[in-house]
């Protein structure tokens, strides 16, 4: 059913930004609000376009479906539908459906009287896709630096701006983003392993708590965060992933314009040990 | 009012030290004495120590230490044991595997891949041995053994780039070098001799889990600070007896996305995406070279890849003669085929515009 046994208490007035009363209601088990009307009508529409950009492209096969931007001569203009205005409106009805989305969170949120950690770790990811495909084409001078929307073609994207700087890795932003992503994925191991090792220690064992979970963790690595601590720490890290995704590819051209390897240059150039 | 807090301790609250509940018997006894260090206690607990070492412990720092030492020496040797340089150059340095002419030999010369095998190896047993150690800890206290097993996932990983898929393609100069910059290059070069890893599905399975992981962690981890002002963070306390943090937490998301998690099943989502991780990475390196030789080709194939134009005439690589040969002897003996003078036999000629740059 759609409501949990102790949610109707739960289901208050209010909280809402914008629209007082009138979408403030539940549909099944989602809630509506202002901003789920919009985050509807930009999914849908967004949606639709890209249904429709895949029937007047070449192929229905699944993985070869590209959405491509506009290309570079329409500089920042508006380009025609059939020539990468899909893109572009496609991109504004994203933008719209995940701002939507993450102000429905807000709304949640002051539903429920939660803190507002949720959609500020998802505006962080807001925040990379916008780099992707606004803040760097407009700092690049065209829409056609935006990325295709199509399971390979994105990919197909990602190798190929990788390679016109030669070499990505070597970018030092994308070096922490890279970090973040194993670290997040390190730390959310231990995480995940450590709650269920404590509420399922096996036949006979009773249930342990947030005593055992510390002494586990000095026990192995002479400190143990805590049981606060570990989502402080977990927020931070998923959080820098995305931040630093977004700035290593809006220093890529805009700032950077050759192959990554030769920024080191700086490196092996301070007077310490320029000479040697 | 919902606020934007919990991100800091305000307060740091002093007690007691915890010296840590009673080990079996037979255990060595735990070492150090606490630290309170009120740097971490501003985002989490003030105690340092003490630490339990035991036996596999001790033996798995000594290999580790071991492996580190031999690295450390070898790349200050490659600079002539000048210090300056060998920081200066230590992002660059590396210790290589062996070349390909000694396949599978264990014991190369030293200077030529003998030292990388050691180091591999003592590296190996030390991660294996943490592993243990990270289930025998878990035994000795009454909890279940999660960690250890996630962790063996990210030691198979491990063990496939440096161990398995070497044994298997015969070499082990299919192995990762030791090194800060050489084991990216290492990382770009095999995913272009193998014909773009982004094609691989098993890479596209570990991406998926490694972004997955990294939006899950800022999920939960939102949501428990979020629900912190109830006790939220106390979640094996609220999995067992489910208080007012939890019916939030989950009335968010089931609000937001019209399902939730409990407190206990978002940490099995959690574990399981974080072990996939590993897991699905390692079978795709594992695929790459013994099952399938261009991961374009293959994509291609199976109707996933688009079909590019060939605008070059550049040989996918080197025939399988040349590369049999490479293996056997070292170097080359088959002659490399000639690269046509024009790459790109169609693009038309120089326009007036290039001609004037020349001049």
């Amino acid at each position: 059913m759609a409501k949990l046994s102790y949610e109707s208490k739960y289901r208050v007035r209010g909280g809402t930004l914008i629209g007082g009363d009138i979408f403030d209601f539940w549909v099944g088990p989602f809630y509506v609000g202002f901003f789920g009307v919009t985050s509807l009508i930009f999914s849908v529409l967004g949606t639709a376009l890209i249904v429709y950009g895949a029937a007047i492209g070449p192929t229905w096969a699944l993985f070869r479906i590209s959405i491509d931007p506009p290309p570079i001569s329409y500089g920042l203009g508006l380009a025609p539908l059939k020539d990468g205005g899909i893109w572009q409106i496609v991109t504004v009805c994203a933008l719209g459906a995940f701002v939507s989305w993450a102000l429905r969170q807000v709304e949640i949120c002051r539903k429920l009287g939660m803190g507002l950690h949720v959609p500020f770790g998802f505006s962080a990811a807001i925040f990379a896709y916008f780099s992707l495909v606004v803040i760097r084409p407009v700092l690049m001078g065209a829409w056609g630096y935006g990325f295709p929307y199509g399971i390979m073609s994105h990919l197909d994207w990602v190798s190929n701006v990788g390679y016109q700087y030669l070499h990505f890795h070597y970018n030092p932003a994308h070096m922490l983003a890279v970090t973040f992503f194993f670290t997040t994925t390190f730390a959310l191991g231990l995480h995940g392993g450590e709650i269920l090792a404590a509420a399922n220690p096996g036949k006979g064992e009773p249930v342990k708590y947030g005593e055992h979970e510390s002494v586990y963790f000095r026990d192995t690595i002479a400190y143990s965060i805590g049981e606060l601590g570990i989502h402080r720490l977990g927020y931070f890290l998923a959080l820098n992933a995305g931040i630093w995704s977004a700035i290593c590819m809006i220093i890529s051209g805009p700032f950077w314009t050759r192959g990554w390897p030769y920024w080191w240059s700086w490196y092996l150039n301070i007077p310490v040990w320029s000479h040697l | 009012m919902a606020q934007f807090h919990t991100l800091y301790n305000a307060v740091i609250v002093r007690g007691p030290d915890e010296p840590g509940i009673e080990l079996p018997p037979g255990d060595f006894g735990r070492v150090g004495t606490p630290i309170q260090a009120k740097l971490l206690g501003l985002i989490g607990e003030l105690q340092v120590l003490p630490t339990y070492l035991g036996a596999t412990g001790i033996a798995s720092l000594i290999c580790g230490f071991i492996a580190f030492e031999i690295i450390g020496l070898n790349m200050w040797a490659s600079e002539d044991w000048n210090v300056l340089r060998f920081i200066k150059m230590l992002p660059f340095l590396s210790l290589e595997p062996p070349p390909a002419k000694y396949g599978l030999d264990i014991f190369p010369p030293l200077q030529e891949g003998g030292w990388w095998l050691m180091a591999g190896f003592f590296l190996t047993v030390s991660l294996i041995l943490w592993c243990v150690r990270m289930y025998r800890r878990a035994k000795a206290i009454g909890m279940g053994t999660h960690i250890a097993w996630c962790f063996a996932s990210a030691i198979w990983l491990y063990l496939v780039l440096g161990f398995i898929r070497p044994l298997l393609m015969g070499c082990w100069c299919e192995a990762v070098p030791f090194g800060v910059i050489s084991h990216l290059n290492w990382t770009a070069t095999f995913s272009v001799r193998y014909g773009n890893l982004f094609y691989d599905p098993f890479h596209m399975l570990s991406i998926v889990f490694l972004y997955g992981s990294t939006m899950l962690f800022c999920m939960h981890a939102g949501t428990i600070l979020a629900v912190a002002r109830f006790g939220g963070e106390r979640e094996t306390h609220e999995i067992v007896d489910r208080g007012t943090a939890t019916e939030r937490g989950a009335l968010f998301w089931r609000w937001t996305m019209g399902f939730n998690a409990t407190f206990e099943s978002i940490h099995r989502w959690i574990f399981w995406f974080a072990t996939l991780t590993t897991l699905c990475g390692g079978i795709g390196i594992l695929l790459s070279g013994t099952v399938v030789d261009n991961w374009y080709l293959w994509g291609v194939k199976h109707g996933i890849a688009p079909e590019y134009p060939q605008v070059h005439q550049i040989p996918a690589g080197p025939p399988p003669q040349v590369l049999r040969d490479m293996r056997r002897k070292g170097p080359l003996l088959a002659p490399i085929p000639e690269v046509p003078a024009t790459l790109t036999p169609n693009a038309p000629a120089p326009g007036p515009a290039m001609s004037g740059i020349n001049q």
